[in-house]
Formats: structure tokens, C-alpha cells, sequence
């Protein structure tokens, strides 16, 4: 069972001038004193000017590692970066220097982070936070810089932006603080936004109000998105792809729609099934069996079959290559097609 | 804020009570002779003894008279008067002459601790783990280890007699330069503990979550250390440093006396060689009061640095 | 879906830490268990560390000396004579004489036993208090925790210099005994509040594991629980804190004796024999400097001490 063909992801056509931002076979590796964990183990995906790409996992399977690696902004040590390549408009961000990075960061791809208490610096006003962006980057002026402030914080919809200017971080409610972090993101306009489980530490209301705003932000701004999370709940709405990622490999990558109508993965699957149903009566909800692998210890060939219900003897002695089916979509599963006509049924 | 300051206020006076309270029933209270054990074991002339029974109203007995005679010594103390030692000199005036050299000889012992200690305190944070950290750790540990009357003594016969860099004692007009010695003997202590403070709270400060932030704002990296990180780890050390300016002051009786500086510390040390119980009372309830309204001012210094505790 | 993403968290952090077995038994640190637990980590840590392996050496070496101080030198500390003042080392006194013709080396030997006494007995006392304030605070919580808490604010705000020059002064008078119990007796008292709060903490950590609940459950009273689960776990911190407050209170008792309301002649004690060499300093310094030598390292022994097995105990303040 030897697949002929290696391919990186072509889950959609390359277009001729190369994608926004494209993720190319990404290893990185936590070396600490207990030991080296492989977090990223050849990640490649990519996201063109305007779309949303969805990045689910759980905890430790590396979608924030990922990220982080993109904005070059992982902790060295323990994280090296072992193999791989970021290309940003063509150019590999591995290869550039701290300060090109640097410039890089905020003013062509911004990010937000999951909790926006300890994310915002707790002795500063926000203005001032929202401001020092414009002003260190932009060279900006205090008073434009405290302008354009409020300018960014009502387009976050901050109530009475102007009154709350002063105001420091935790005199904000959680959502609030939310919006805070984005309208800082945004200041320097930036091409893609990595929105890095924006929504975890928020009440469920809250939660959809804020990603109705990062996605009404990201077609008025025309920006494009990577949304890290670990909820399918969260991603149906706004995601055009989905890249399911397990043990620091993308395991699916799949438009949202055929990803939700029949997963092609076991795992995907598997998320998919432990989702509760309201059209569906007096039925057990489904588990994925066991825990998520050991970084330290991966288990050899497919990295999921102690927990897959597929898996058979290949699965233990071979990696599976991710297989691409019929409509763009990739799966790195030996039974790929079986898992697809299995949920399509 | 203000709600803040006067709650602080409240407690302080509660304290200030409690503190003097304690002090002055550890000094008269069920006592046989009072005045014998103010006085020690020095003999008590009559004029001292009719002086002392008038002063602290030692004619006045009982559980009542304990409590007039109480409030009268904090009247007394609140209106500035000590009353005499048993040399016979005003407290106020010795006090006097003595509060503008210790607080010299404290500051410049502040000076060093934040000179050396925070410095080195938040370059050993940032190179965690380095060979400077890991010296300045075990140096510290030898600092802290020493008590001040090894320290004080090897340093006034080592730099001072035997090699006389320094000049071995300050005499009653102390230079600046005879206060140098005695005032890094009496700060290394604060700023081997200012130096770990400095170092725990930097290291910690860089792992912050808003560290992440400020790297992603495409700050360099200089500006989230010296603005971001440094804001944030201060607010601890300096707190520190204020409450350690108060110990300091009173706490400078060892270093005085070695030295012979002649500031409040060395008066309280003299006065307990000499068993001047009126001076020794009178000095440590002035101290006291030193050492609370610095913590007061530490916590509102604490409140004005960190908005989380000024809007609580 | 959120369980899984606790479920995997949890996880995470055990195969992180190799968890086994509840942290800092003292009984578990020597024994060899085949998962590295946290006492286990902690003891192959202090193996390799040789601030651990000297300052321990230290503390045998003193408590010896405090024992038996004639094992370690033939002479006796109280046998002076003016005649030999100042005089230097020679077979019969290896460090020379003091300002009153005794035998340097011989009286710092004979001063560790005071030293080391009023230090154990003071720590001993703190323990006590500290376990038992502590305990009950944690445990109890509440108005009980309240209360305790604000005791503990206030003794924390009280300077202990102050106060023990105070406390001292009414025993000044009084006989050995009676001063070497006062001395202990004010470290004791100014000095429970760091420990307790440590205790404190960790007992509120341990009444919530899940090993107490179950405890409880079957019918387990109070007392029991405290004294079976809760007290364990508290030791371990206690008697870090506590080794470090130990050489604190050595030298704090130096201090005392040295500002002359601590121990006094006929005891000898390193702070008062400190302060007798400074005076003459000029004359000979071997008399300031030897006992200086013996209370610092004896003090930094002990805090040394704490200090690696704290740091052992607790990896992340690396």
C-alpha cells in the first residue's frame, strides 16, 4: 500500500502570482529537559487574499504553534524550527532577518490571542495600547494616534469609545476586552488576521457576537482570515476551509461544506459525530475513544490508530500520505475513501 | 482611589494603637518597680525617680490607671514630646539632631540596593539561567546569609583599618564619604533581596501573555522590555524598596553603632547599653510610627502603580 | 466538545510533569520509584547539587560541635588569663587569645552550642505555632481563616528588632535561663507568621484533592483527616521554611547578644564575643574574626540548605 504520488495539499488551484500565505511542510520540535517533543510534524497549508481558513484541533495537536511560527513569535528555546518554509507574498519568512520580521508582524498579518485579559498589558490604558502600535510603527503623533484610537474602537463597536479611552483592561467586560484586542490588531490595517481561539474565554452569546464582528471585519476590510480553534460550532458560520489538524499534522483539509456533509478522516468524523444534535432524538452521543498521543512518544505509522476504529495493521507500520478524493480535498487516512462513503451514507 | 487612601488611613490608626499599646505594656505593665526597670540596673538618683513617676504617671494604678497613663504617653508622643532620658536631655532634640543623618545614611543605602540590586536584578531576569544569573544567585545567597554584625564589623577592620579605603568611623559630623561604607554595609542586604525580587518578577513578566502581544504589535524588542515588561515588574520591586526604606531607617541600629554614626539607630543603640529605658521607649515608639506611615505610603504607592488594585 | 479539549489538557500536563503520588511526602524523597515522581525528581535534583552536599555537611559538622565541643578542641573557653591578652596562635591555642586571654578558637567552639539551641528550640517552637495556626486557617477557613489571617497581618507588621529590644528588656536582670527561654520565646513569637502562611497554603491545596473528599466520605472525622492527609502534605513546606527560618533566628539571636539583651557572660555566645573583637579590633582582629566566621557560616549553612531543597521542591522557580 505505497501511495505513487506526494503532493503538498492542492486543496485548491494555485493562482498564478502564489498564495497569500502559504505554509510549506512545517517541523518543529520543544527540546526540554525531559526530552524533544515533535509539536509540528510537517504542516503545509496555505490562504489566499480574502478567504477564511479554519484550523481546528485540540489542545497540543499544534494549531497555535503553527501560528505562532507564522508570526515568528515561538519561544526559542525550547521551539525549533527544524524544517520547512512561511511563504508571505512569495517570500519565505523563515529566511528573513528578526527586524524584516518584525516589520512583518502587525502592519501585514495581526493576530489575536484567546484571553484578552492577560493578552492586553494590565498597567496601560487600552487607548494607549491601541495607540502605541500607531505611534512606534507609524510614527504617529499622540493626539492622531488617540484619534485614530477611537476611530478603530467604534469600528470594533466599543460603546462610548471616546469615554473609555483611559480605561484599563480589566474595567472591561470579557467581550468587550475581546474587541479591544481586535481593534488592535487592526490598526495597521494588516492582510491576514490569525484569529487564535478568539472566543474560548467568552460566554456562548457573546461568543457568536464576536465572531459575527471578525467576520463582518473581514469582508469590509477584505482581509484574510486563519481561525484557530477547537470548536466546529464556531467554524460552519464563517470558514470557507477547514484544516483539521491532529498529533502536529493536518490530517483534512476540506471546503466547509463537503467537510461537514461527510468527513473523510476518522478523526474528523469521529468530532463530527460528538457534536449533540437537536433533529436527532434519544441517540448516544459518540465519543473519540482514548487520549490524545504523547508528543514525546507519537505512535509509529498513522499517529491516530490507537484511537482510530478503522485502523488495521498498515495504519501501525505506515504513515499514510495525505490521499486526495475527487473534489480538491485531502485526507491522510489509508482509508480514506471508505471514511467518506461511510459518512456519506 | 480615595476610598482606597482613607481605608488605608483607618487601618493604620487601628495599628498605630495596637503597636503602641503593646509597646508601652511590655515597658510598665505588672511590673514590680517600674522605674527600676526602666532604669535597669543603674542606680535611680530621686530627682530621675520623682521626674519618671510625674512623666509617665506611675502614681496612677490599676487597670484604669494603666489606660490614662497610656493615653497621656501617646498624647505626649502624637504632640512631639518624649521627655527626657536619663542623661537628662530632651528625646525630641536628640532625635532631632539625629533623623537628618540616618535618613542620609538610609538613602544611600537605597541608592546602592537600586543602583546594583535592580539593575543587575533585571539583567539576570532577561539572561535567565546565564552564568551571570546563576552567579548573582549564589552571591546573593551569601549576602543574605551574613548577618549584619559579620558584615559590619569585617568591613570597618578590613576596608577600613586594615586596607583604609574607607575611613573606619564616621564621628559626630559625618561626609557623605564616611557614610559611603557604613551605607553599602547596611544596604547590601536590601539589595541582594531587591536583586532576586527584580529577577523572579522580570522573569515572570517575559512569559507574560502580553509579552506575545506586544512582539505581535511588531514592538522592538528593546521598547517591550524597557516599557512593557519593566512597567510591569517594578511594581513589586519598588513596593519592596519603600517598605525597605522605613526598615532602614529603623533598622540601621546595628550599622550606627559599629560605625559610630550618629543617627537615630545609633542613639537606640547606645541607649540600650547604657539601659536608658525612657530613651529606648521613646526612640522605638518614634520608630514605629516611621515604620507605619512607610507602609502606608507603600500601599498607595502600590495603588497608584497598578490601576487592578486602584479601581478595586 | 469542550470536555475533550480539559480531558486533553490534563493529560498534557501529566505527561508533561510524570506525575505519580502526591507532592513532597517527606518518607517518599529516598524511596527509588520507578515513575519519577515529584519527590523523586526533587531528590535526584538535590543528589547532583552541591550547595546541598556542603551546606549539609556544615549543619553535621556544627551540630557535632554543638554536642561534643570537646571532641573538637582540648581547651577550656573559660579558662582566661590577662596575662596572655592578645597573644598569638601557638600549640596550646591554635588561634591565639583574646582581649581576656582566652583561647579564641576554643570559645567559638563552646559558642555553638547556645547558637544552635536557641535556633532548634525557636524553630521548633515556630513549627509548632505555625502548623497549628496554619492548619486551622486551611482547613477551617471562614471566620476561623478571618481571623487568623489578620493575627498573622499584624505580627507580620510588628519589626522584630524593635519588639525584641523591647521584650528583652524587661528579663535584662533576670538569670541564664530565664534570658536563653526569653530569647527564644521573642523569636518564636515575631517569627511563626511566613511559616504559618505557607502551611496555610498548602493545607487549602491539599483539603481539595480528592483523596481528603473520599476521606470524608467515609466517614473520616475532622481530626483524622488533619492529622492522616492533611498534615503530610504540609510538612514538607513547613520544614523548608523553618530550616531557613532556623539559621535566621541564629542570627538574629547573635544580634541580640551582640546589642547586649541576648545571652549574656557567663553563656558564650558568638554574638557577644563579636562584638567584644570589634572593640578591639585594632589590638587583634583573629578574636572578631573567628567567631564572625563560625556564626556565618553556620547561618548561611542552614539557609543554604532551605534554600536547595525549596529549590528542588519547586521546579518552575528555575
Amino acid at each position: 500500500m505505497t501511495q505513487s504520488a506526494v503532493q503538498p495539499t492542492p486543496a485548491s488551484p494555485t493562482p498564478p502570482g502564489g498564495h497569500l500565505l502559504d505554509v510549506r511542510d512545517l517541523h518543529i520540535e520543544f527540546r526540554t529537559r525531559e526530552g524533544v517533543a515533535k509539536v509540528i510534524n510537517g504542516v503545509s497549508y496555505h490562504l489566499d487574499p480574502g478567504e477564511t481558513l479554519a484550523v481546528l484541533g485540540e489542545s497540543g495537536s499544534g494549531k497555535s504553534v503553527t501560528a505562532q511560527a507564522i508570526m515568528g513569535i515561538l519561544d526559542t528555546p525550547p521551539a525549533h524550527i527544524t524544517a520547512g518554509q512561511i511563504l508571505y507574498q512569495g517570500q519565505d519568512l523563515l529566511t528573513r532577518s528578526e527586524e524584516q520580521r518584525r516589520q512583518v508582524r502587525g502592519k501585514e498579518i495581526a493576530m489575536i490571542f484567546q484571553d484578552a485579559l492577560s493578552a492586553l498589558n494590565p498597567v496601560f490604558p487600552v487607548g494607549w495600547q491601541i495607540g502605541e502600535t500607531l505611534r512606534q510603527r507609524e510614527g504617529m503623533s499622540r493626539a492622531d494616534a488617540r484619534r485614530r484610537a477611537v476611530e478603530l474602537m467604534d469600528l470594533v463597536k466599543i460603546p462610548a469609545a471616546a469615554k473609555r479611552l483611559g480605561d484599563y483592561p480589566h474595567q472591561f467586560s470579557g467581550g468587550m476586552r475581546q474587541r479591544v484586542m481586535i481593534a488592535m490588531a487592526l490598526a495597521l490595517n494588516p492582510k491576514v488576521l490569525i484569529a487564535d481561539e478568539p472566543t474560548t474565554a467568552l460566554d456562548v452569546t457573546v461568543q457568536a457576537q464576536i465572531m459575527d464582528l471578525l467576520a463582518d471585519l473581514r469582508r469590509d476590510l477584505n482581509m484574510a482570515m486563519i481561525l484557530i480553534t477547537h470548536d466546529l460550532g464556531v467554524v460552519a458560520g464563517v470558514a470557507d476551509r477547514i484544516a483539521v489538524m491532529y498529533a502536529g499534522r493536518i490530517v483534512e483539509h476540506a471546503d466547509v461544506r463537503s467537510l461537514y456533509r461527510a468527513p473523510a478522516h476518522p478523526y474528523t468524523k469521529g468530532l463530527l459525530e460528538s457534536i449533540p444534535r437537536l433533529d436527532v432524538r434519544g441517540q448516544a452521543l459518540a465519543t473519540i475513544k482514548g487520549l490524545p498521543p504523547n508528543l514525546m512518544r507519537i505512535p509509529s505509522g498513522c499517529p491516530f490508530h490507537p484511537r482510530c476504529p478503522y485502523a488495521q495493521q498498515v495504519c501501525v507500520d505506515e504513515v499514510p500520505h495525505d490521499l486526495v478524493l475527487g473534489d480538491g480535498r485531502t485526507s491522510a487516512c489509508h482509508f480514506a475513501q471508505e471514511v467518506r462513503d461511510d459518512s456519506a451514507r | 482611589m480615595f476610598r482606597f487612601i482613607l481605608r488605608r488611613l483607618l487601618q493604620m490608626v487601628l495599628a498605630f494603637f495596637g503597636t503602641t499599646l503593646i509597646v508601652y505594656a511590655l515597658m510598665f505593665a505588672g511590673q514590680g518597680d517600674p522605674i527600676q526597670a526602666l532604669a535597669g540596673e543603674r542606680p535611680v538618683t530621686a530627682a530621675q525617680r520623682a521626674y519618671l513617676t510625674e512623666k509617665y504617671h506611675l502614681d496612677a494604678t490599676g487597670v484604669g490607671g494603666f489606660f490614662y497613663r497610656y493615653l497621656d504617653y501617646v498624647k505626649n508622643l502624637l504632640q512631639g514630646d518624649l521627655g527626657q532620658s536619663l542623661t537628662g536631655r530632651q528625646i525630641g532634640d536628640i532625635l532631632q539632631q539625629a533623623w537628618p543623618v540616618t535618613v542620609r545614611l538610609a538613602l544611600i543605602a537605597l541608592a546602592v540596593a537600586i543602583l546594583f540590586g535592580v539593575t543587575a536584578g533585571v539583567i539576570a531576569g532577561i539572561r535567565r539561567a546565564s552564568i551571570f544569573d546563576n552567579s548573582t544567585l549564589v552571591l546573593t545567597l551569601l549576602v543574605l546569609g551574613i548577618p549584619t554584625i559579620v558584615l559590619a564589623p569585617l568591613a570597618q577592620y578590613f576596608l577600613g583599618v586594615k586596607w583604609q579605603l574607607f575611613p573606619p568611623t564616621a564621628g559626630a559630623q559625618p561626609s557623605l564619604y564616611a557614610l559611603l561604607l557604613p551605607g553599602i554595609v547596611l544596604g547590601s542586604l536590601s539589595l541582594a533581596t531587591a536583586l532576586r525580587l527584580t529577577r523572579t518578577s522580570v522573569a515572570e513578566n517575559l512569559r507574560a501573555d502580553y509579552v506575545r502581544t506586544a512582539r505581535s504589535k511588531g514592538l522592538v524588542k528593546r521598547r517591550i522590555v524597557s516599557v512593557h515588561v519593566l512597567r510591569n515588574s517594578l511594581i513589586p520591586v519598588i513596593t519592596f524598596l519603600g517598605v525597605e526604606l522605613g526598615n532602614l531607617m529603623s533598622g540601621a541600629i546595628i550599622t550606627e553603632g559599629v560605625f559610630n554614626i550618629p543617627g537615630v539607630g545609633f542613639n537606640l543603640f547606645r541607649g540600650i547599653r547604657t539601659e536608658d529605658g525612657p530613651l529606648v521607649v521613646g526612640i522605638v515608639s518614634v520608630l514605629v510610627v516611621v515604620y507605619l506611615i512607610s507602609n502606608l505610603v507603600v500601599d498607595v504607592l502600590y495603588a497608584v502603580l497598578d490601576p487592578r488594585i486602584r479601581y478595586e | 466538545m469542550s470536555d475533550f479539549e480539559t480531558v486533553a489538557a490534563t493529560e498534557n500536563q501529566a505527561a508533561r510533569r510524570g506525575v505519580s503520588g502526591e507532592p513532597g511526602t517527606p518518607n517518599q524523597v529516598g524511596a527509588p520509584q520507578k515513575p519519577r515522581s515529584l519527590a523523586g525528581d526533587a531528590w535526584r535534583d538535590l543528589r547532583r547539587n552541591p550547595i546541598f552536599w556542603i551546606s549539609l555537611g556544615l549543619v553535621v559538622l556544627f551540630t557535632a560541635m554543638a554536642a561534643v565541643p570537646s571532641l573538637f578542641t582540648g581547651n577550656d573557653p573559660r579558662d582566661c588569663l590577662l596575662s596572655r591578652q592578645h597573644a598569638g596562635p601557638s600549640g596550646a591555642a591554635i588561634l591565639g587569645y583574646d582581649f581576656q586571654g582566652c583561647d579564641v578558637y576554643a570559645r567559638a567552639v563552646y559558642g555553638t552550642r547556645a547558637s544552635l539551641l536557641v535556633g532548634a528550640l525557636a524553630a521548633l517552637a515556630t513549627g509548632v505555632i505555625a502548623l497549628l495556626v496554619g492548619m486551622l486557617a486551611g482547613y477551617f477557613g471562614g471566620w476561623v481563616d478571618a481571623v487568623l489571617s489578620r493575627v498573622i497581618d499584624i505580627v507580620l507588621g510588628i519589626p522584630l528588632l524593635l519588639a525584641a529590644i523591647v521584650l528583652l528588656k524587661r528579663v535584662s536582670t533576670s538569670s541564664d535561663n530565664v534570658r536563653l527561654f526569653a530569647v527564644i520565646f521573642v523569636l518564636a513569637v515575631l517569627g511563626w507568621t511566613t511559616a504559618a502562611r505557607v502551611v496555610r497554603s498548602s493545607v487549602i491545596t491539599a483539603k481539595e484533592q480528592d483523596y481528603v473528599a473520599a476521606a470524608r466520605m467515609l466517614g473520616a472525622g475532622n481530626g483524622r483527616i488533619m492529622w492522616r492527609h492533611i498534615l503530610p502534605n504540609a510538612l514538607a513546606p513547613a520544614i523548608v521554611v523553618l530550616t531557613i527560618a532556623l539559621g535566621s533566628f541564629i542570627a538574629a539571636e547573635a544580634t541580640l547578644s551582640f546589642l547586649g539583651i541576648g545571652l549574656k557572660a557567663p553563656t558564650i555566645s558568638w554574638g557577644q564575643d563579636i562584638d567584644t573583637g570589634r572593640i578591639h579590633m585594632r589590638e587583634s582582629a583573629t578574636p572578631l574574626i573567628v567567631p564572625s566566621a563560625f556564626l556565618a557560616l553556620t547561618v548561611l549553612a542552614f539557609i543554604m540548605l532551605g534554600d536547595a531543597i525549596r529549590d528542588a521542591f519547586d521546579p518552575k522557580l528555575r
